[in-house]
């Protein structure tokens, strides 16, 4: 099926962030508003981020 | 931050550090059409010959002062670089364990060490603030120019990956705002801790171990036939800048330095973990999809890249650690 041109794409990374075509406007449930107009934007999901919610490749495996 | 006409802000010619390095800075001195030597033989990875490719190098970027613009195409100085840069190639081939598996290369550099070792572990446990200006100096002879060799493998690039390519430089050079350039913003760090932020300024600081990693890019750019390299080269460049800026962020913090210069490394930690995925899946999958007869030389710019940081590291290191100098001058 073909992508509407107008749809924001998100790819979604295993075990990774959300890569979302920027800009976007992040809201916290805590009211905190996040912003990046980054072309595309990693968005933290395994929520290890020190930068929550930007992704600041904490996700990567440790050995 | 003070403002300078670009013309102005012209680096200097460099001190000669042996014959091949004064051949090329004795000829530049004067009107193109000067003899080089016919032969070059030293070691790859020597003061000498990188000094020598760093400043034929230098001339496709600013250029020198008081040097003719017609060096750059001058076929003799051409003719010169190529003996350089084959020497340079030679060994890095040699040196670096090749493979065509470049998912395998890759996923290796995506682990990180619980109990790492570079540079940045060092100066974020227990790094000085003269080792961090060292650090600092040392770095300008790239991030001045930061994202510029990536620039020439453009018009080689194709689809898909041209354009996450472009993308990812266009991010670098501060997408459409000058005061956002990554090497603007390491010119306001250089200010913030109190270094120059003239270009190439350092130049006779940095030693061989420096501009054997910015020789690496140009080289790699400048050639179509590495256009590989220079894609992996930025793929690695990516996937390990986030984790060490987020390293020497902390340590700048701990340092209690300019918040200029902890801007520099923070914008990286989120620019590069945006960067890395690009480079990996838009640029590398897209390349090799098209051309995967480039595997290995996407894999080979992966690990020339490490094999040079690593040398770097480890000659920081190895100075910091008997309390002296890693530069060729005191700051």
């Amino acid at each position: 099926m073909p992508t509407p041109r107008d749809a924001r794409v998100v790819t979604v990374v295993p075990g990774g962030p959300l890569l979302v075509e920027g800009p976007v406007e992040l809201r916290l449930d805590d009211g905190t508003v996040v912003c990046s107009d980054r072309f595309v934007v990693a968005v933290c999901a395994c929520r290890r981020s020190k930068r929550y919610p930007l992704c600041d490749t904490s996700h990567r495996k440790r050995r | 931050m003070t403002t300078v006409d670009p013309a102005v802000d012209q680096a200097v010619l460099p001190t000669p550090r042996g014959p091949l390095s004064a051949a090329v800075i004795d000829a530049l001195r004067a009107a193109p059409q000067a003899d080089l030597p016919s032969r070059v033989s030293a070691d790859p990875y020597g003061e000498d010959l990188q000094l020598a490719l760093h400043v034929c190098y230098e001339l496709h970027y600013q250029g020198f002062a008081g040097v003719s613009d017609e060096w750059e195409w001058d076929p003799e100085l051409l003719r010169f670089r190529a003996a350089l840069e084959r020497v340079f190639l030679d060994a890095l081939r040699a040196d670096v364990p090749g493979g065509a598996d470049i998912g395998d290369v890759l996923d290796e550099l995506l682990v990180e060490p619980v109990d790492g070792v570079g540079v940045s572990h060092h100066l974020k446990d227990e790094g000085e603030w003269w080792q961090m200006r060292e650090y600092l100096a040392l770095r300008s002879i790239y991030h001045l120019k930061e994202a510029d060799p990536h620039a020439w493998v453009i018009p080689r690039l194709r689809g898909r990956a041209k354009a996450a390519l472009v993308a990812v430089e266009f991010d670098e050079f501060g997408g459409g705002h000058g005061d956002r350039m990554h090497s603007t913003l390491f010119a306001n760090l250089l200010v913030g801790a109190g270094l120059d932020d003239g270009y190439l300024h350092y130049l006779e600081h940095a030693p061989a171990a420096m501009l054997a990693t910015v020789n690496l890019m140009s080289l790699c750019g400048l050639h179509r036939s590495l256009r590989g390299g220079l894609v992996g080269h930025f793929a690695a460049a990516e996937i390990t800048t986030a984790p060490s800026a987020a390293r020497i962020a902390k340590a700048l913090e701990r340092m209690d330095a300019h918040p200029d210069c902890v801007e520099f490394f923070t914008e990286h930690i989120e620019a590069d973990a945006v960067h890395e995925q690009v480079m990996r899946r838009d640029v590398i999958g897209d390349l090799l999809a098209r051309e995967p007869e480039l595997t290995e030389s996407v894999v080979f710019g992966v690990q020339a890249t490490e094999l040079l940081e690593q040398r770097l590291g480890e000659h920081l290191l190895r100075a910091w650690k008997e309390g002296q100098t890693a530069l060729r001058l005191p700051l």
